[in-house]
């Protein structure tokens, strides 16, 4: 597949205007560090899964209590590209997990995932999410943190249209992601990460 | 949830609406910001035409509802769901709880669904010992305060930051604060709590793909999400309505879908879920997962030659983001369970007549639904044709009654306009308006002052203003005139016979003409108003005239727009209404667009400084905006826009008899507009609109002359 520059153009506006952040990588092992860095830099003084700080119910309060350490979850990686992050995770004394993430549902810091396509018309990543490790991980981040190939960038959702179908052919579950969780419906004051992720970053790869 | 017993208990509800200031205010910055938002979001997008396909392609959805149905089934079921179909809400609930107790769950865990809200299956779960928690901000903070959402998308836009805070504060036993970031957090916390024990999720849908058996969801907050993944169950009610042949027709519809809803270009989550999907907590590792499909009247309104169009509504709730009387009065007294103009419809169908039949007398039929719903449904002329169904079925009120027998009959109904003129003898004033009202009208009438009928009516004076025959005339017209111009502002007709000078027009005014039969059909009065049209219909084959020019915007697109609809499947008049209905122009299109007056007639004296109300029924009822604006500025005329141009001036015809109070606070909104540019003079092209807005201008005070477009188009000709 070929880059079409205005689509990477296009789709880095569309997704910015909706509170995503977008950086481009050169490679894999950037994503990482930029992933690791991210990690390291959040919420330096403070590592309360968001909405902690509020006075809860007791039994909200008590799900706060099951996160200890700053997490990420990577459940889209291969082995050797698993233990790569990894070895950065412990040098850094983060926890990175691939499965099991029904046991933190209280909250992690990081979702790290493959954005399988990008509609440039509305800023929109496409993700497979057939994996429920994968679904469970994109919703109880804090950050959600995409890598998109940038030949993955369509104009818009028609185009992605023989994609889908081939994917709903069988038991299938993909999610167009568009910018953070966001709510309005407190007097439609805009409110940003109601249920899932505060923070969306998209890291445009530069194809080979 | 709107259900007062009777209609006066209607209108006391709307009364105290009235008087909600908070209410109102959010209500006027939500007007006001959407408009703004949705144009934005659609300035890339030709609107107009994507409407037009979606309403194609959901009719054709809705003709073939039986045989998508049972394709999505046997697709679905491929994949491991299980598709019901309920015949009506307590089946459909039941069908849901039934479910739960096979599959052992007690806790829910759910996300926004309106077709949930219709068949109430909280209550029915509720009461079957099932803990169900709503997990969208919005209805999580209605389903604490045991209320029912005021709008399709935003439920709980009537509640105050303060009134969620004591709602939180209850929910929690801890103090909450006011601000609104805090609140959101504290709802995010409450409810992961509550996904991480639920062992059932109910979802809504938006599309049912046919072809594939697949399910979309649109959210923003994406608790969508966690309750199709986290639960071992997922069960996803939606109307048949929903059915969709391919993802095609879905993306189609999510292109219009948020940004007529929000004015978003997408919501931050769509899902698409096909069949039985990995789940670790669930026996074999795969989810239970049941579709139920609703029909509660679906089906039998798919065959209904003129509700069917009902079935293309998307749930965008944008009918009621620019409604003027929702503005006003906000969801609980504008609908019962579906809000806006869509709802007052989907009231009668879904829930009944009783709870129908006071909100659909509450449509000003300004026709703003209309121009931007995402479905392309008629909603205002539905809405009319449910009031007269509701008055078949319970009787015509007296009143109603009587208006249809007199109308019908021109020269009785001419009879009592000129002893109208003999009865307001003794409160007529000097100033063209009544001193005061006579005693039928209730103080709530006393907004604005009533006009006096005329001295003498348009058609008395015909024989003497009536143009001298030019030898080769380049335009034949006739004269529609309207009762309002007819009998009460005589003078406005005059002024369009003199703003044509000169200008090779040929007039004639068919005498057998009678009231367009607007009223009628705005009372529930479908076969008097039928009757009308008929008789002006033949009232103006007599004829030779190429134009039949109207000055009043309502009459103008009634005759060109509603007596096809009337008359067109009557092969006795098919071809002879749309021939009527074709020469039918307004005056200032007309003027503008087919005479041609150019500055050089207009008299080169500076003109006043004027602003303009555009009438609904020119601006959206005939899609005429750039003709009069086009012509005060070629008069000469120093045009100051004013704000909200295009919104209602609360007169509505008969609406403003039957809800004095709102009609009140959309002129008293207007007036308010149009001090603010400070003009001399304010235009419009409708005599109904000049009634309102003379009426309001006298009643307040205000230092401003109201007239008629063509008024100041004769004052300014050479």
């Amino acid at each position: 597949m070929t880059v079409k520059s205005e689509n990477v153009k296009l789709f880095t506006e569309k997704a910015e205007l909706v509170s995503a952040v977008v950086s481009e990588v050169s490679s894999l092992a950037e994503a990482y560090q930029y992933t690791i860095d991210l990690c390291g830099k959040k919420e330096a003084c403070k590592l309360l899964v968001s909405g902690c700080e509020e006075a809860l119910s007791d039994k909200a309060d008590a799900l706060c209590e099951t996160k200890f350490g700053k997490t990420i979850a990577a459940p889209a990686l291969n082995k050797k590209q698993f233990s790569a992050l990894e070895k950065q995770c412990v040098e850094n004394g983060f926890q990175l997990l691939k499965d099991g993430l029904r046991k933190h549902l209280g909250g992690i810091d990081i979702g790290f995932t493959f954005a399988d396509h990008g509609i440039a018309e509305t800023g929109t990543i496409v993700l497979n999410s057939r994996s429920e490790e994968l679904r469970i991980a994109t919703m109880i981040s804090e950050v959600h943190v995409a890598v998109l190939p940038k030949s993955k960038i369509v104009a818009d959702s028609y185009a992605l249209e023989s994609y889908m179908e081939e994917c709903m052919r069988s038991c299938d579950y993909t999610a167009f992601i568009t910018g953070p969780s966001r709510t309005a419906d407190i007097e439609r004051v805009l409110a940003i990460g109601v249920h899932g992720p505060l923070e969306l970053h998209i890291l445009l790869l530069e194809d080979k | 949830m709107q259900d007062a017993k009777s209609f006066k208990e209607y209108k006391t509800q709307v009364r105290e609406a009235l008087g909600d200031d908070f209410l109102r205010t959010a209500m006027d910055n939500f007007a006001i910001a959407y408009r703004a938002s949705r144009a934005n979001a659609f300035k890339e997008i030709d609107d107009k035409a994507l409407i037009k396909d979606i309403a194609e392609a959901k009719a054709c959805s809705t003709a073939n509802m039986d045989e998508l149905y049972a394709q999505f089934k046997e697709e679905a079921e491929k994949n491991g769901a299980v598709v019901h179909l309920a015949a009506d809400a307590q089946e459909a609930n039941e069908i849901i709880a039934r479910i739960a107790k096979d599959e052992n769950c007690t806790k829910i865990v759910k996300s926004k669904s309106m077709t949930a809200e219709e068949t109430l299956l909280n209550h029915h779960l509720e009461a079957e010992n099932l803990e169900v928690v709503e997990t969208d901000l919005g209805e999580w903070i209605i389903q604490l305060r045991h209320e029912g959402p005021s709008h399709m998308v935003m439920p709980a836009i009537h509640l105050s930051r303060h009134q969620v805070s004591d709602t939180f504060t209850d929910a929690t036993g801890k103090k909450q604060d006011a601000d609104i970031q805090k609140l959101v957090k504290v709802a995010r916390r409450e409810l992961r709590q509550k996904f991480t024990e639920a062992d059932m999720g109910v979802s809504g849908c938006n599309f049912a793909i046919a072809e594939t058996g697949t399910i979309g969801i649109v959210t923003n907050e994406g608790n969508a999400r966690l309750v199709t993944t986290l639960p071992r169950v997922h069960v996803a009610l939606m109307g048949l309505d929903k059915l969709t042949p391919k993802l095609h027709d879905a993306l189609r519809v999510l292109r219009a879908l948020p940004r007529n809803a929000t004015g978003q270009a997408i919501t931050s989550y769509v899902t698409w879920i096909t069949g039985s999907n990995e789940c670790a907590v669930a026996e074999d590792d795969r989810k239970k997962v049941h579709f139920v499909f609703l029909d509660n009247g679906r089906r039998a309104l798919a065959k209904d030659p003129v509700f069917a169009q009902v079935l293309q509504c998307v749930r965008c709730g944008a009918c009621a983001n620019v409604c003027p009387v929702y503005r006003m009065v906000g969801g609980h007294k504008m609908g019962h369970i579906y809000i806006g103009a869509i709802g007052l419809i989907l009231t009668y169908f879904f829930h009944g007549t009783d709870k129908a039949k006071n909100l659909v007398q509450n449509c000003i039929n300004c026709g703003a639904c209309k121009e931007i719903c995402a479905g392309g449904i008629d909603l205002p002329g539905l809405i009319k044709e449910i009031h007269a169904r509701i008055q078949d079925e319970e009787g015509h009120p007296l009143s109603s009654a009587l208006l249809g027998k007199m109308m019908k009959n021109r020269k009785l109904f001419h009879k009592f306009l000129r002893i109208a003129k003999y009865a307001q003898k003794p409160v007529a004033g000097n100033d063209g308006f009544l001193r005061h009202l006579p005693m039928i009208f209730a103080p709530d009438h006393d907004f604005r002052s009533l006009p006096v009928v005329a001295e003498v009516p348009f058609r008395d004076m015909w024989a003497k203003v009536k143009p001298a025959k030019t030898a080769n005339p380049k335009y034949k017209v006739a004269i529609f005139s309207g009762c309002v111009q007819d009998f009460v502002y005589p003078e406005q007709s005059v002024a369009t016979v003199e703003s044509m000078r000169g200008k090779g027009v040929e007039l004639e005014y068919p005498m057998d003409q009678s009231c367009c039969g607007l009223p009628l059909q705005m009372m529930g009065e479908k076969v008097a108003g039928r009757d009308v049209a008929i008789q002006n219909m033949e009232a103006f084959e007599n004829s030779d005239c190429e134009y039949i020019l109207t000055m009043c915007a309502s009459c103008a697109s009634h005759l060109k727009h509603n007596y096809p609809k009337m008359l067109g499947h009557d092969p006795k008049y098919a071809i002879r209404v749309q021939e009527f209905a074709d020469k039918v122009i307004d005056y200032s299109s007309f003027m503008n667009d087919v005479v041609g007056i150019y500055e050089a007639d207009f008299r080169q004296t500076k003109g006043d400084k004027v602003t303009y109300h555009a009438p609904c029924h020119l601006c959206r009822g005939l899609d005429v905006k750039a003709a009069p604006r086009e012509l005060m500025v070629k008069a000469g005329l120093e045009y100051i826009e004013c704000a909200e141009e295009e919104v209602c001036c609360g007169f509505g015809g008969t609406y403003s008899v039957k809800f004095p109070k709102i009609s009140e606070q959309l002129l008293s909104k207007k007036m308010h507009n149009v001090e603010e540019t400070r003009a001399e003079v304010l235009l419009t092209d409708c005599p109904g609109c000049v009634m309102q807005l003379r009426g309001g201008a006298n009643k307040n005070g205000l230092d401003i002359e109201v007239k008629h477009v063509a008024e100041l188009i004769a004052e300014r000709r050479k």
